[in-house]
Order: structure tokens, then C-alpha cells, then sequence
């Protein structure tokens, strides 16, 4: 294992001494980050090897199609143990490599495909000698990485503007008893469209302290959450207790897009569910767009990152932080009418269940940007159905162990991968003009 | 177009930043604006840009009174100004920071970049001032990072141009170039605001020269006719001596000396890349470069307070690796730090308790755990007469000192002490001139004292005033070492440039 520093050369170096000692210094620090990365990988091939595959019998059968679907593909069938001996063999195989020469610039994505691995051999093992629906985890995915995905957009929206806006969670669920509320009494849509506008109040609230009276956006976002917890609880139990014919709302059905959404597989994951996940996307898209190739979000970015060289060229930086933080907002009170009228159709109290801040964890892990936040809500939307699925069929795990997944992967991600992404500038910073 | 300024007034809480200020910029010529850190240029040029708002007073172009509610209505009037601190978004393109505000769209909201990145390829062409509009402004040098702020105020038709302090950030090469634009924005029948503390430049470029003190007009002087020594009395109010008196040095022993000594960023990229130096008793070394070049971790790292990625530092002989900041204090580094406010002092704390935050705990300042008051503001009293910080009430909080007195206030609890090694980072930036006098002399006595010590700054008449020996920094490596008495201020600059090998 005295392999040295000649094999992580990727640096060209430099004639002159100074650059050589320049990369020599880059490369003492790869070489322990590759090590590091090695060593985790041959740990989990350890835990796939001696652990996971001698407990695993039988085979693991994966549906990958519902049985109405229009095209069925026959249910992936593995014998658990020999596959999890070749998952173990491939996880040893990477780390061992990764550990003696690195992959350098590509170790990032190996330890991404090693964590897959070793996702999918967890799988194999919960579901050795059991059949489990693949699709439709795949599905739910889907369906719970959009509250977190739209959560994030909303934090995206207020940071990027320079206000840090940590009550998504109250926002959620503003959003979500206001949906099950009004889609009771009136119908579906009036839900969806209170919904986002309580969003937007709560947003506005939080603009008008933050930007007119510079309290602090944490103490903001921590009163909206508590109130909001506050006040739909003491109306859950003092109200709908008593009307549960105000918590009883119309479901927004699954619609399904004609010929895209018969392709095996993607099809029902993406061309086969409600508005609210068709909004999410368009929201992500749109949104995106907006924030890097218009004038509006060229704007709202330089009040989040020098609202001084804004405002001096004219640009008013409370109108635009207001403009930018009530959209956030009404991102945040729709995403909230998904708890409701986009799953069970009524209220339980907190029922967004931290999803607020699983989504600031997303925003972060997204550098910002809302594509890379919706990859990350997918990652958490993945756990998170992986552990309600599991907890159906009968795994060796606990399902109390099942159901702390997402929180452990949002702790996971948030220590260790996030840190090196740059939040907008002048992110909670207030600004005053003389 | 002339540009007139009548009877303006600015008050901030606690202070008359501006009083009844009046002044005349001639259409097609230069007027510069001269006074000491603090006399109120910065403020009166925020209000001639519609930034601030004054309590009082007239601005008039053209013979037309203007009001300015906002920015954007002092742009509309034609007045172009380049902030001391740019006001640029570091993660913009160049052509994004400079149409910001005047973007040009499809549809209404659209960006256009093409159009965009044109318009400054114009304006780049027009002016000779080469810049790629597609790069990043955190990845380009100050010097190019101000072509950008003059780009953005022509894009916008500014008549009248103001530049706060333009010189502060650029190397010798880089203001020569910079007086090239400003003669060819001049010849364009451009009028120019041109601030500065920096007579010499004053005296170079300006057709007329206005001097500011305590927010008052205190006379105008005509640069052909007048001297340094005759506006720097102006500008101070009284005389005084620009030079700094010291005799030879006599080096003895070395006190500091470092091998090898490397240190990362957060990144794992260098910010010191093998720095070897040593520095002995009874001599000035002055650190010179542009700022970002390593200096700040350099006297973070011999001080302790970031971690060395390899190589040694020796005190006297003794190895410091591992010693906590606290030893490195006591065992003898004197340190002044370059950030003033935030390192140097507390500043709702009083003079009394700044004065003992690195001795506070010890004997006669503590016994016990219980702080012995009578004995601190005993030795509080001493120092602040010692060191003439004024004024001297020792119950009065540090942040309510001037520039100048909170720095002789660190100067006093530092150099009060015993110790073999002193680190003075931008020891008088942003002071008056008086407080650089004496801190100037302050440190020259503690050589000739004995003491070894190391001057980080990013004026280079400071270096030449004080250093015995120069090192210059550029991207984390020293670059060149040389005798004071051997080289000038344009080698130096050539070095600090990272130009010349
Ligand atoms: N925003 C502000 N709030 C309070 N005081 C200020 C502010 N800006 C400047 N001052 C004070 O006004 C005086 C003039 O400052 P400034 O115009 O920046 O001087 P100069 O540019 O000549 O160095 C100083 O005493 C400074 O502390
Ligand atoms: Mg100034």
C-alpha cells in the first residue's frame, strides 16, 4: 500500500519550481479524499459481503409494470444471494481501485454509483424469497419528492433574492389545511388556489419584517412555523374535529398524458400523475428559466448577491426581494396543497413532517439552482417511499428504522456532501438605504 | 457638462459628514477631490449619485438644478460614478454586471446576451478598454474589474464621471494605465471627479483640485502652482512631514524564520505555497502586494490562527508548530492586525478592557477568577496617555474611537509589551495623517529597539517608508526579495504584478 503520489498526477505540471510544488501540494490532499472515499466504499462491499448476502435466500422478484398497464413487462426475478456476491464483488472492486489509484476528477460520481449499488443490494436482501412492485416505488418517488422539490424552489426563490426563508415547513403546512379546508367546502381547484395564496400571505409576512423592519430571518421563519403549527393544530381540534365534512376534500386524480404515458415504466412515473407533480415540473422548468435567462431573475439574483450594486444602478432592492419572497411563498402554500389534495384528501396535524426543511436541505445540496435541488428532492423521495414500500412487505428491518430513512439521509447528505456549495452573497443579509 | 455643487449637508448619527460643501467641475477637465480617510469625499459623491439623500444643499448641471430621488435619476442626469468599493456581483459575467439595469430583452423580459455582450464589445473598443464580456468579474484582477465599473457608467451615457479613490487597488503599472483611460475619456469632453488622499497622483492629473476636511471645503488650489507640502497642510491642517525619519538598520539575530510553510484553503488549494523568510532583530521587513496575494494568511499563520499544511515556523529557534495563538502571543509575536475593528478590538467594550484582552487572565489583571478592575484601568490609564489615544477616557467604548485612536489603541496594548517579534498588518489604513505619523514612529522606535518586525501592507510608500528589506507576495509565493536602497517602487510594482519572473 506505498503507492505515492505519481498516479494521481492529473495536474500537467508546470516547468517552472513554483508550479510543481504547487500541484505536489494539490495532490497530498487528493490522495487522502481519494483514500478516504476507498475505504468507505470497501466498508460497505464488507456489509454487502458478510452481512446482506448470507442472510439472503431465495429469489427477489421486482414488478415493474401495474397490472392494467397497457404494455407488461415481465417482473425482474434475481436469486438474491448470487447477485448480492456480484454486488459485493463490484462495491470491492471500486473501493480497492479507488483506494491503491483513485478516480480522480471522477471519484464523486463512483461514490454516487456505489451508494446506488449498495442501495439496490439492501433491496435484493429486504426482498429475498418476496416479490415487491418496483414500479410502483418508483411511482411514489415521484409523487413525494414533489412537496420537497417545490419546498426547495421556495427557498430558492427568497435566497436568491437575499432573504433566508427557513419557514417552508410552515409554509407547507399553511398550504396543506388551507387546501383540505376550502377544497372541501368549495371543490378541488379553490383548494389548490387558497392554498397558494395562505403561501403567499405567510410570505409576505416574512418580507414585510425581514425587508421594512430588518428583524431576523431566522427568528421570522421560526415564529411563522411555530404559528402555523399552532394555529392549524387548535383548528384541527377545535374545528374539524367537529365538521369532518371540512376535512373530507376531493382528490386530485392521477391524469394520464395519451401515448407517453403507456412507455413502460417512465410512463407511469412521469406521464401518469396529478397536477400537482405536473405543476412541480412546470414550476422547476419555469422557474429555472426565469432565474438565469431573464431580466427578472438576472435582477433578483444581484439584490441576493450585491444589493448595494443593484440599488445603485437604479434597481429597487425591496421591490424585487418583496416580488421574489411572496412568489417563494405561493411555491411553498401550493406544495403544501399536496399533503392534502394531492395523497389523502384531509388534515392530520403537522403532517408535513419536517418536509420543509428536507427541502432546504435539497436547496443546499442544489447549490441553489432548481434543477440540481429537484435531483436532490429526488433522492429524498426515493428514501422516503423506499421505507414506506419496505414497510409493507415483510422485511428484517424494523419499521421504526425504516421510517427515520429520510431524515438520516438528510443528515447524511447535509454533513457530508454539502458544505462546498456557495450560497447566493448576501443571503440573510437586510439592506438599508441612507 | 459642468457640475456644480451648492451648500450641501449630510448628517449621519454622530456625524457632520458633509458641511456646506460647494464645488465647481469644469466641463472637459479633471477636478480632484483631496482629503484625509473620513473628510466626507465618499459621502458627498453618494449624494451627487442619488445613493444618499442630503439634508441640504443644491446639485446643478448645466446651470439646471437636479433631484435625485434614487440612483437611477442621477444616471438619467448623466453622472457616472466608479465606487471606491465596487459595486459589482462577483458571479456575474462582465456583460451581465454592466447591463444590469439597462438589460436589453426579447419579449419584454428575455435577457439578450448577444446584444448585451456586443454593447460592451463596443464600448471596449471605443475607449481602448479590452475586456471579454463573457468572463466571470471573480475570476479577473482588480485592475480589470474597474474597466468594468467605467464600462458600465459609459454604457450608460455618463457625461460626468466620478472615480472614488481609483488608485487604492492597482499597482503602479496598473495607475499609469488608468491615468491613459482618463486622458482619453477627457479628450472625449468627458468632466471627471477624481478622489484621492494620494497628492502625488492629484498633482499629476488634475486641472483643478478641491481639498475636503472634516466634511468642509478648507480651499481650492490650482496644481500647477501648488506644492504636496502646501495641500497636504491643507488637507491635515497643519504641517507636517511626509517622510519617515530612521536611521540605518543594525539586524542581529534571526527571530522569525520560516521554511517551507504552505497552507490550504478550505478547498484544499494553496494559499501559501512554500514561503521561506526570515526576519532578525532590529530590521523592518515590509511585505508588499497587491491584496488577496497570501499576505493575510501569512501573518494568520506565523500568529497561529490557521493550521500549516507543512513546513516549520521557528520563534528564536524554537518550533511553534502545534503552540495554540494564545502561546504565540505570550511567547512574543506582537500582533496589529489588519482588520481593525473585527480582530483588533471589541468595540462595545471600553478602552480599559481592550486594552488587557490579551492579558486579562494573567497576574496583576486576575486573581483567582475574579478580574481586578483597580489594576486594569491603572494600566489603561498609562497606555492611553503613553500612546496619546484621544480622547482618553478609558470607560469609553472602543467603537467610538476615530480610525486613528482605536488604531493607536491596539498599537498601545501591543507594542506595550516585551517581545521579540512584531506583525503590523495595513498598519494605517484608512487613518488620518497624523495617526500615521506617530504610528510610523511607534513602530521605528520599537526597531531600533531591537525588535524584529514585519510590516504587511498594500501601499507601497508605506513599504519604502518603513522597510529596511522588502518581500513581495503574489499568488501565495514570495516572489522576490530585495534591499530597500537597491530597487523602486516600479520594480517592486513589476514583481507585485506577478510580471516580472
Ligand atoms: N453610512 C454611514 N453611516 C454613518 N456614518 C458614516 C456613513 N458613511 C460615512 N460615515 C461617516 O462619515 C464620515 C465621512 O466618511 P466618508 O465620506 O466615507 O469619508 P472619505 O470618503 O473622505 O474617507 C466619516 O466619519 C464616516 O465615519
Ligand atoms: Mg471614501
Amino acid at each position: 500500500m506505498s503507492n505515492q503520489g505519481s498516479d494521481y498526477q492529473e495536474l500537467p505540471v508546470e516547468s517552472y519550481t513554483s508550479g510543481e510544488s504547487k500541484s505536489k501540494v494539490l495532490n497530498k490532499n487528493k490522495i487522502r479524499r481519494a483514500r478516504i472515499i476507498g475505504v468507505i466504499l470497501l466498508i460497505l462491499a464488507g456489509v454487502v459481503m458478510f452481512v446482506l448476502a448470507p442472510a439472503a435466500e431465495g429469489n427477489a422478484t421486482f414488478g415493474l409494470s401495474f397490472p392494467d398497464d397497457r404494455f407488461q413487462l415481465d417482473a425482474l426475478s434475481v436469486p438474491s444471494t448470487g447477485s448480492l456476491y456480484i454486488l459485493a464483488l463490484v462495491l470491492g472492486f471500486l473501493g480497492g481501485t479507488q483506494f491503491l489509484k483513485g478516480f480522480q476528477s471522477k471519484s464523486t460520481i463512483i461514490l454516487g454509483i456505489s451508494f446506488a449499488l449498495f442501495v439496490v443490494a439492501v433491496m435484493i436482501w429486504a426482498t429475498a424469497g418476496q416479490e415487491f412492485s418496483l414500479i410502483s416505488m418508483l411511482v411514489s418517488t415521484i409523487a413525494r419528492c414533489t412537496p420537497i422539490a417545490l419546498g426547495a424552489l421556495s427557498g430558492i426563490l427568497c435566497e436568491r433574492a437575499g432573504v433566508v426563508n427557513i419557514g417552508i415547513e410552515g409554509m407547507l403546512l399553511g398550504g396543506a389545511f388551507t387546501g383540505v379546508v376550502m377544497g372541501s367546502l368549495v371543490g378541488g381547484w379553490v383548494g389548490l388556489i387558497s392554498a397558494t395564496i395562505v403561501g403567499g400571505m405567510l410570505a409576505l409576512l416574512l418580507a414585510f419584517l425581514a425587508i421594512n423592519f430588518r428583524v431576523d430571518q431566522i427568528i421570522i421563519g421560526v415564529v411563522i412555523n411555530i404559528l402555523v403549527l399552532g394555529l392549524t393544530s387548535f383548528l384541527t381540534a377545535q374545528v374539524l374535529v367537529k365538521r369532518p365534512e371540512w376535512n373530507d376534500a376531493p382528490i386530485f386524480p392521477a391524469i394520464k398524458i395519451p401515448i407517453l404515458g403507456d412507455i413502460p415504466i417512465l410512463g407511469p412515473m412521469f406521464f401518469d400523475q396529478t397536477i400537482l407533480v405536473y405543476g412541480m415540473f412546470g414550476l422547476v422548468v419555469f422557474t429555472t428559466y426565469m432565474l438565469f435567462r431573464s431580466r427578472w431573475g438576472l435582477r433578483t439574483r444581484s439584490v441576493g448577491e450585491n444589493p448595494k450594486a443593484a440599488d445603485s444602478l437604479g434597481i429597487s432592492v425591496a421591490k424585487t426581494r418583496y416580488l421574489a419572497v411572496i412568489y417563494g411563498g405561493m411555491v411553498g402554500g401550493f406544495a403544501g396543497a399536496w399533503f392534502t389534495l394531492g395523497t389523502v384528501g384531509r388534515f392530520d396535524e403537522g403532517m408535513t413532517g419536517g418536509r420543509g426543511f428536507i427541502g432546504l436541505a435539497a436547496m443546499i445540496f442544489g447549490a441553489w439552482n432548481p434543477i440540481g435541488a429537484f435531483g436532490a428532492a429526488l433522492i429524498f423521495g426515493f428514501s422516503d417511499s423506499l421505507q414506506q414500500k419496505l414497510a409493507l412487505i415483510n422485511t428484517p428491518i424494523p419499521t421504526e428504522f425504516l421510517s427515520m430513512t429520510p431524515y438520516l439521509v438528510t443528515i447524511i447528505v447535509v454533513a457530508g456532501l454539502v458544505g462546498r456549495a456557495r450560497p447566493p452573497a448576501a443571503d440573510g443579509q437586510p439592506f438599508e438605504k441612507q | 457638462m459642468e457640475l456644480e455643487l451648492r451648500g450641501i449637508t449630510k448628517r449621519f448619527p454622530g456625524v457632520l459628514a458633509n458641511d456646506d460643501v460647494s464645488l465647481t467641475a469644469r466641463s472637459g477637465k479633471v477636478l480632484a477631490l483631496i482629503g484625509e480617510n473620513g473628510a466626507g469625499k465618499s459621502t458627498l459623491m453618494n449624494i451627487l449619485s442619488g445613493i444618499y439623500r442630503p439634508d441640504a444643499g443644491e446639485i446643478i448641471i448645466d446651470g439646471k438644478q437636479q433631484h435625485f430621488a434614487d440612483p437611477g435619476d442621477a444616471i438619467k442626469a448623466g453622472i457616472g460614478m466608479v465606487h471606491q468599493h465596487f459595486m459589482l456581483v462577483p458571479v456575474f459575467t462582465v456583460a451581465e454586471n454592466v447591463v444590469l439595469g439597462v438589460e436589453p430583452t426579447f419579449a419584454g423580459n428575455i435577457l439578450n446576451r448577444k446584444k448585451a455582450n456586443k454593447e460592451v464589445e463596443e464600448i471596449s473598443k471605443k475607449y481602448g478598454l479590452a475586456v471579454d464580456p463573457k468572463a466571470l468579474i471573480e475570476d479577473l484582477p482588480v485592475g480589470l474589474q474597474q474597466r468594468v465599473e467605467i464600462i458600465k457608467v459609459l454604457l450608460r451615457g455618463a457625461k460626468i464621471l466620478v472615480f472614488d479613490e481609483p488608485t487604492a487597488v492597482l499597482t503602479p503599472q496598473e495607475v499609469t494605465e488608468f491615468f491613459g483611460i482618463v486622458h482619453e475619456l477627457k479628450s472625449r469632453g468627458a468632466t471627471i471627479i477624481f478622489i484621492t488622499h494620494k497628492l502625488k497622483e492629484a498633482l499629476a492629473i488634475a486641472d483643478d483640485i478641491t481639498v475636503l476636511r472634516g466634511g468642509k471645503v478648507v480651499g481650492n488650489a490650482d496644481p500647477k502652482t501648488t506644492t504636496q507640502e502646501e495641500l497636504a497642510s491643507l488637507m491635515v491642517g497643519r504641517d507636517i512631514d511626509l517622510t519617515v525619519k530612521k536611521s540605518l538598520a543594525n539586524p542581529g539575530e534571526v527571530v522569525l524564520d520560516m521554511a517551507g510553510v504552505s497552507v490550504m484553503d478550505d478547498y484544499g488549494r494553496p494559499i501559501l505555497d512554500s514561503i521561506d523568510m526570515q526576519v532578525r532583530s532590529g530590521e523592518i521587513v515590509g511585505v508588499a502586494g497587491i491584496q488577496g496575494n497570501g499576505q493575510t494568511e501569512l501573518v494568520e499563520v506565523i500568529t497561529g490562527l490557521i493550521p500549516l499544511a507543512s513546513g516549520a515556523i521557528r520563534l528564536k529557534g524554537q518550533d511553534m508548530a502545534g503552540s495554540s495563538p494564545r502561546d504565540i502571543h505570550k511567547d512574543g509575536v506582537a500582533h496589529v492586525p489588519e482588520d481593525r475593528n473585527h480582530m483588533g478590538m471589541i468595540g462595545s467594550f471600553t478602552l480599559a478592557e481592550n486594552l488587557v484582552l490579551d492579558s486579562y487572565y494573567e497576574k496583576p489583571f486576575s486573581k483567582g477568577i475574579r478580574m481586578q478592575r483597580q489594576a486594569i484601568d491603572e494600566a489603561a490609564r498609562v497606555l492611553v496617555k503613553d500612546y496619546d489615544v484621544r480622547p482618553p477616557h478609558i470607560e469609553n467604548t472602543g467603537g467610538a474611537l476615530s480610525g486613528g485612536n482605536a488604531q493607536k489603541m491596539i498599537v498601545a496594548r501591543e507594542f506595550s509589551r516585551d517581545v521579540p517579534l512584531v506583525l503590523c498588518a495595513q498598519p494605517t489604513r484608512g487613518i488620518d495623517v497624523g495617526s500615521i505619523e506617530y504610528i510610523h514612529e511607534q513602530i521605528v522606535k520599537k526597531r531600533d529597539e531591537g525588535v524584529a518586525i514585519l510590516v504587511v501592507s498594500t501601499e507601497l510608500d508605506e513599504i519604502f517608508a518603513l522597510a529596511d528589506r522588502i518581500v513581495v507576495m503574489f499568488d501565495g509565493r514570495i516572489v522576490a526579495e530585495l534591499n530597500t536602497a537597491d530597487t523602486s517602487p516600479t520594480e517592486v510594482g513589476l514583481y507585485m504584478a506577478g510580471q516580472a519572473a
